[in-house]
């Protein structure tokens, strides 16, 4: 895996960006290749399929104009591959700016995507799927083939999102990437900070470091009160077995095992990137439309 | 009879002296790490402001987020009732208060004898309220103080999608980079403000005379937004942001 350097500047929010591609494939003996493109608020990326199965992605941050962040996305998942935009048969749009994506033969919703994606990334027993993304946190209920029966979202607070998460990094100066293996390490879970708004528990949060509170402690307070959050939301859509979180919160095990936690409920495992699955489930939708097509 | 009214903000520490309904001193001062140490300091530059000493105040009532921390008293008034009274006291036929301070909002609705009929308050978001202000300024390189009047020579309208202030904060952003004219965002801004502000009120109802109170009626950009919002013109009283403390002194006197 390639991954971008970190700037020079000290910018805790900034985690790295990435790209990979499975080198003992051939893309050339492929009959169908299909693409998927979910351009977020947050992040943006590309997963390539050959036949169905994944061979390459990237995951970057999304620029100030969707259009360029889609070519970034997608040319940077083809990165030494020799593949190029033409060799792709279809490509599918997905995410907050999947109607920017030039060169897309169909866009469709996040939610169907995730649901989708979910379906191969954790396999067809799971029923509820959290997408905890950068600005906003869905939770959905799907049926086996990964058909969406149900959700909910929350995209107007950025509490439990992971641009809230990226505040906090920035805060107490804490890589993104290190914040929930560090709210782990406290010896007692302290009581959760009490706002929920981000902007409000930052203020919490710069007293309780005043009154000489440790970072670890200070993150264990803010993980478990989002944490708490995001369980208000799926207690809404009614949680069935099996249960999988995607996006990039998936990655920060303070907040995972706080959900678990509070849910009492396992969240299954994947060797996939989480961050993939909108991406995933748009590129799984493309190899099924031009099988369609070619009919 | 001389009383005192201290109001303990999020941000700020206000104290009024008032000798039977008049106005003797005030003083503001940030609230800090140290509310305590920031009362006592508020209180000593209001004293000696009006040229006394601290027992010459016969009654002393707290209000605010912090009244239970008050170092002077233990008798305190909610801000509801503090904000109603100190409207009252400075605009006799105000029968709706609104209050947007640092980090809470308030609507309250008065009937003929300035009693409280109903209040709504918002102290979980801060959309609604000052913090809100602060960040975009923040995000636009400049001060709350100077966002209002940069508000006001705005020609254009532009919608502002999020609601989250932290979500805003990059929405500013991407309108810097779009050139957006930096008077329209900041308009955007206090009308996003006032609008989560309205419709609080909304939920409560309003009727005249209304009073808007706290330190964000400082902001003109924000009252032009209320008075839009509300098709009506608003009043705001000298110093606005003494309301509470003003309603705690006068409820101290009675």
């Amino acid at each position: 895996m390639s991954e971008k350097t970190v700037s020079e500047t000290k910018e805790f929010w900034r985690w790295k960006e990435y790209r990979w591609h499975d080198e003992s494939m051939d893309w050339k003996s492929a009959a169908i290749i299909s693409a998927g493109v979910d351009i977020g608020s947050v992040s943006s990326q590309a997963v390539i399929l050959l036949d169905g199965k994944l061979y390459a992605f990237s995951n970057q941050r999304t620029g100030f104009d969707s259009p360029e962040s889609a070519n970034n996305a997608i040319t940077w998942a083809m990165e030494n591959t020799g593949m190029s935009l033409d060799d792709i048969h279809y490509t599918v749009g997905t995410g907050y700016g999947r109607v920017n994506v030039p060169f897309a033969d169909k866009a469709i919703t996040e939610i169907a995507c995730h649901a989708r994606g979910g379906n191969m990334m954790y396999g067809n027993t799971v029923r509820t799927i959290l997408d905890m993304g950068g600005q906003d946190c869905k939770a959905i209920r799907c049926d086996e083939r990964g058909k969406v029966e149900a959700f909910l979202m929350n995209d107007k607070c950025a509490a439990g999102t992971g641009r809230g998460m990226e505040v906090f990094a920035d805060l107490l100066s804490i890589p993104i990437e290190e914040v929930g293996d560090i709210s782990l390490t406290v010896e007692e879970e302290p009581d959760p900070v009490s706002s929920t708004c981000v902007v409000f528990a930052k203020s919490e949060a710069s007293a309780l470091l005043r009154e000489g509170w440790p970072k670890n402690k200070v993150l264990a307070a803010y993980c478990s009160a989002m944490a708490h959050r995001v369980v208000t939301l799926l207690e809404r859509i009614d949680v069935v077995k099996d249960f999988a979180i995607t996006g990039g919160i998936a990655k920060n095990r303070g907040i995972v095992s706080r959900i678990e936690g509070e849910l009492k409920l396992k969240s299954l495992k994947t060797d996939y990137d989480s961050q993939i699955a909108g991406a995933l489930g748009a590129a799984l939708f493309g190899q099924a439309l031009e099988k369609k097509r070619r009919k | 009879m001389i009383t005192a009214g201290i109001d303990i903000g999020a941000k700020t520490v206000k104290v009024v002296l008032a000798k039977d309904n008049e106005i003797l001193a005030k003083s503001i001062t940030p609230a800090g790490i140290d509310t305590t140490a920031a009362s006592e300091k508020t209180l000593n530059e209001a004293l000696s402001r009006a040229g006394l000493e601290r027992d010459a105040i016969e009654n002393f009532l707290a209000t605010g987020t912090g009244r239970k921390d008050c170092p002077f008293t233990d008798k305190e008034v909610t801000e509801v009732g503090a904000a109603a009274r100190g409207a009252r006291g400075v605009l006799e036929s105000c029968r709706t208060v609104i209050d947007v301070g640092a980090e809470e909002g308030r609507s309250v609705r008065l009937n003929d004898e300035g009693k409280v009929l109903d209040f709504a308050f918002n102290e979980k978001c801060a959309a609604g309220a000052g913090a809100f202000a602060e960040a975009m300024a923040r995000a636009l390189e400049t001060t709350v103080e100077e966002l209002g009047p940069l508000a006001l020579t705005s020609e254009k309208a532009v919608p502002m999608n999020a609601q989250c202030a932290v979500f805003a904060e990059s929405e500013v952003v991407t309108l810097i980079h779009a050139k957006t004219p930096r008077q329209d965002i900041a308009r955007a801004v206090l009308d996003a403000i006032a609008s989560r502000i309205i419709s609080m009120v909304r939920k409560v109802g309003f009727e005249k005379d209304v009073a808007v109170i706290g330190g964000v009626a400082l902001n003109p950009g924000f009252i032009d937004a209320m008075n839009r919002g509300l098709e009506m013109q608003v009043h705001v009283p000298e110093d606005p942001e003494y309301i509470g403390a003003l309603g705690a002194a006068l409820l101290a006197s009675e």
